[in-house]
């Protein structure tokens, strides 16, 4: 069986599964699946570039960004377009964007590329002030997305997380094809070695942005999914906390697994409803409450980089292969 | 003066010294030598805590050392000069010198100057801009700054010309003759060590495979433990 | 007075912060080789120090001092606790740690003192251009970047501090407690971070006060060559003046993304700042 087919078959069995499961539970938890949908595209998209190339971005919320105001201004001033068009072209924008970050990346490394990056975190969002008009300034864009087919009578936000986790699977084959493939082979030579990778034929520069390409077109369909979820694009929602959090699943999940990428997508939705739930039984104040979630994280980015460098995907690999040496 | 029993150290599995014994008397000038991956490295790493032993004991002037960290046994009065020099190319030539007396109240700044009279004309320079035998002439002024009681060398001549590694031994030996320094050297050039060394000792596979004094080792047993041949 | 000079000097007093948050990455990026991204949440910490004791006792200085001295064993500990073992797991790892250490800091900080925006003072009369507190601003600046240069340049102590960063093995085997030295460098460092904190936050304090300001910051050590002392502070002051003129003449809500095309700019042409000589490229 063919690696391609048995992604595909391995992901209509997901979205089969996600698609019963929004059938029996309600609207509510229908929008956090959706948020986890989109959240994995976006951590999928940041563990090609770190795991796969070595690439670190703190700037990937940006991506999001340019993903929802897309979205946004299609629906606003193009409603002609179908809303899997916009979907598109977020993530076509974003890449296009993420190509000339890539291309001013290139030749960074390490702590020079981060500030770099976060910097596009910081920097970007601020853009909405400087047209208020155009983008909305701080309250951003406000829209009504109506994409349920005319005859299907489901629930909106049923129809919804199906859409979102639809685009989330094709997103997932794609990339896993891609980094089983010879493009996967030459973003981990240049990751492991540049000088060798260069030495064997593979040009680097072109390598990276490619990398930073697909990666950031992941980023802006997530933030694209976004808005189309949620209806709304604003700069607050796109702050350096959401990059650095992206970031922290990535590493939660284990860095360079897409798998990893599922685990990380969860934490982002539900550490921070956990977070709600306990300070409300507890009776904590809303500080506490505000500011759990961030704290979580930290917690972990520090935790799982000292003691579980390979993240939760790792422990499950490990558990895995000795539940599988222990049979005969 | 610097005397080691049954040390054993490992890289991971890998057994780099397999109880090895040897005895340095003070005031002398030992060679230890080998074929590449003998150990010799490793031992005077192991010697000035760079590497801690798994198992043995490192005596030096009565004192147990083995364990301790590197900037302890140098305070001591225990100077090792890396392979290569071990020079910090990003300081200049003086800060190097200044560097190796710090924790010393009075420098030996002069002499080692007097020893190795081409630092002298290149003290504000950066070290990355020395030759190869100026860097080793630093790195050993350096060990001397602090006036070390014993000295660790870690194949002085590599990469050098004959004449500059003849150089080095000169000092060497005037200064185990003028001062009583006591010199552990190791070396793959058998030749040019065997002829400042008094004492000798052979290493193979992480183990003593010969001992004796500088005239007793034969041409043919140095072949015989540097091709591995059974003792 | 016309909008240009106004805006120069505005500039030179925002840009003696940058170059003060600058320098103490720079101290720490020369003792660890780890760009620490939780600098500005230690110098945040310490300044909520102050504001605490400023509050309980009613004096300034007094809050001054426990924040410098705060900063320094925040950095210290933060060096033993987590840089250290965070570089075992390269550069990667140790940015991912440093980002871990941010967030948690300004949760903490967040709790504690609410997310609410607290008043914390100027030292001196900040009223006019030439204003007394943009005069100490850029004194303080200047000195502590002289005293660090001169530490660094003259004193034995500055010396094993550079000779541990530069070279551990070769430093231990010289006698320097290397471990030490590191730990020595982070404190300074975090106490530099500290007194930039100081300078910076008035009038207002809250947990996310300094993100810009460790960006400009950071802009202007990248621009310095992230090991250059003397390139960071005059990025500094340099990133400062740049600034002010694209928030005066061009809008305020630019400066962000003005920061960011300068970085871009600059590293395009040079990977390792205007100043840095970066490290021999492998071949």
């Amino acid at each position: 069986m063919s690696l391609l087919l048995r992604h595909t078959l391995l992901a209509l069995a997901a979205l089969a599964a996600v698609v019963l499961l929004t059938m029996v539970v309600d609207p509510f938890t229908n929008v956090r699946i959706a948020t986890v949908g989109y959240y994995l595209v976006a951590v999928a998209g940041l563990t090609l570039l770190t795991g796969g190339n070595g690439q670190i971005s703190l700037g990937h919320g940006a991506f999001m960004f340019i993903g929802a105001y897309t979205v946004g201004l299609l629906v606003i001033y193009v409603p002609s377009f179908p809303f899997w068009l916009d979907l598109l072209l977020a993530g076509v924008t974003a890449g296009l964007a993420g190509m000339l970050t890539g291309a001013a990346a290139a030749r960074l490394h390490g702590p020079y590329l981060a500030g770099a990056t976060l910097g596009l975190a910081v920097g970007l969002p601020a853009i909405t002030q400087r047209f208020p008009d155009f983008l909305g300034g701080s309250n951003g864009l406000a829209f009504t997305v109506n994409s349920l087919p005319a005859g299907l009578k489901v629930p909106q936000t049923q129809w919804q997380a199906w859409v979102v986790w639809t685009t989330t699977l094709l997103v997932l084959v794609l990339l896993a094809n891609v980094v089983r493939g010879r493009f996967g082979r030459m973003l981990r030579a240049v990751r492991d070695d540049e000088v060798a990778a260069a030495l064997s034929g593979i040009h680097i520069g072109r390598t990276k942005i490619m990398a930073f390409l697909l990666s950031s077109a992941c980023g802006g369909l997530a933030g694209g999914l976004q808005a189309f979820l949620l209806g709304t694009a604003a700069p607050g929602s796109f702050s350096v906390a959401l990059s650095l959090s992206l970031l922290a699943a990535m590493v939660l999940g284990g860095v360079g697994s897409l798998w990893g990428a599922l685990w990380g997508a969860l934490a982002l939705v539900y550490v921070p409803a956990w977070a709600n739930d306990v300070t409300h039984s507890l009776d904590l104040s809303t500080n506490i409450t505000q500011n759990l979630p961030l704290a979580v994280f930290g917690t972990v980015l520090v935790v799982v980089v000292l003691v579980f460098p390979r993240g939760i995907h790792g422990a499950f690999a490990r558990l895995w292969q000795s539940v599988r040496k222990g049979k005969p | 003066m610097l005397s080691l029993s049954s040390v054993v150290t490992r890289y991971g599995a890998v057994h780099a010294l397999n109880g090895v014994d040897i005895a340095v008397p003070e005031g002398t000038l030992t060679a230890v030598l080998g074929a590449n991956g003998a150990g010799k490295t490793t031992l005077l790493r192991t010697i000035s805590g760079l590497v801690a032993p798994a198992a043995g004991s490192i005596s030096f002037d009565g004192t147990e050392i083995a364990g301790l960290p590197a900037d302890r046994v140098a305070r001591m009065g225990l100077g090792h000069v890396p392979e290569h020099g071990g020079v910090i190319r990003e300081l200049t030539v003086r800060e190097n010198l200044r560097l190796g007396g710090l924790w010393r109240r009075n420098l030996a700044f002069d002499e080692v100057l007097a020893l190795f009279p081409p630092l002298a004309g290149k003290l504000g320079r950066q070290a990355s801009t020395l030759s190869g035998g100026e860097r080793q002439m630093l790195a050993i002024g350096r060990a001397l700054m602090a006036r070390p009681r014993v000295l660790l060398l870690d194949e002085p001549s590599l990469g050098l010309a004959p004449l500059v590694t003849a150089a080095i031994m000169r000092v060497l030996r005037d200064l185990r003759d003028r001062t009583g320094l006591t010199v552990l050297l190791v070396e793959q050039n058998a030749r040019s060590a065997l002829s400042v060394a008094e004492r000798a000792y052979v290493l193979a596979l992480g183990e003593v495979a010969l001992a004796g004094s500088a005239e007793s080792i034969s041409a043919e047993a140095l072949h015989e433990a540097y091709l591995g041949v059974n003792r | 007075m016309n909008t240009w000079w106004t805006l120069t000097v505005g500039g030179f007093a925002s840009g003696a912060v940058y170059a003060a948050l600058g320098l103490s990455l720079v101290i720490i990026f020369r003792a660890t080789r780890v760009v620490n991204f939780a600098q500005p949440a230690l110098a945040l910490l310490s300044t909520y120090f102050a504001f605490t004791v400023n509050q309980v006792t009613g004096t300034y200085w007094l809050g001054f001092a426990v924040a410098i001295v705060a900063g320094a064993v925040l950095g210290a500990l933060s060096d033993r606790l987590l840089i250290r073992p965070a570089r075992a797991h390269g550069e990667l790892g140790s940015v991912i740690v440093t980002l871990g250490l941010l967030l948690v800091v300004q949760a903490v900080a967040g709790m504690l003192w609410t997310s609410e925006p607290r008043s914390f003072g100027y030292a001196f009369d900040f009223r006019g251009l030439f204003s007394a507190a943009n005069v100490f601003a850029v004194l303080v600046v200047l000195v502590t970047a002289a005293g660090v240069l001169l530490l660094f340049k003259f004193t034995s102590l500055g010396l094993r501090m550079r000779a541990a960063a530069f070279a551990p093995e070769a430093a231990a085997l010289a006698g320097v407690r290397v471990g030490l030295m590191v730990t020595a460098g982070t404190a300074l460092a975090a106490a530099v971070g500290a007194l930039a904190g100081l300078l910076a936050v008035p009038p207002l304090l809250y947990p996310t006060v300094l993100d810009g300001i460790f960006v400009y910051s950071l802009t202007a050590a990248v621009i310095g060559g992230l090991d250059n002392p003397i390139g960071t502070v005059i990025a500094g002051f340099g990133t400062g003046i740049g600034l002010s003129y694209v928030s005066g003449y061009l809008g305020p809500e630019l400066v962000t993304l003005a920061a960011l095309a300068i970085l871009v700019v600059v590293l395009s042409v040079r990977p390792h700042g205007l100043f840095g000589r970066g490290l021999a490229r492998r071949v």
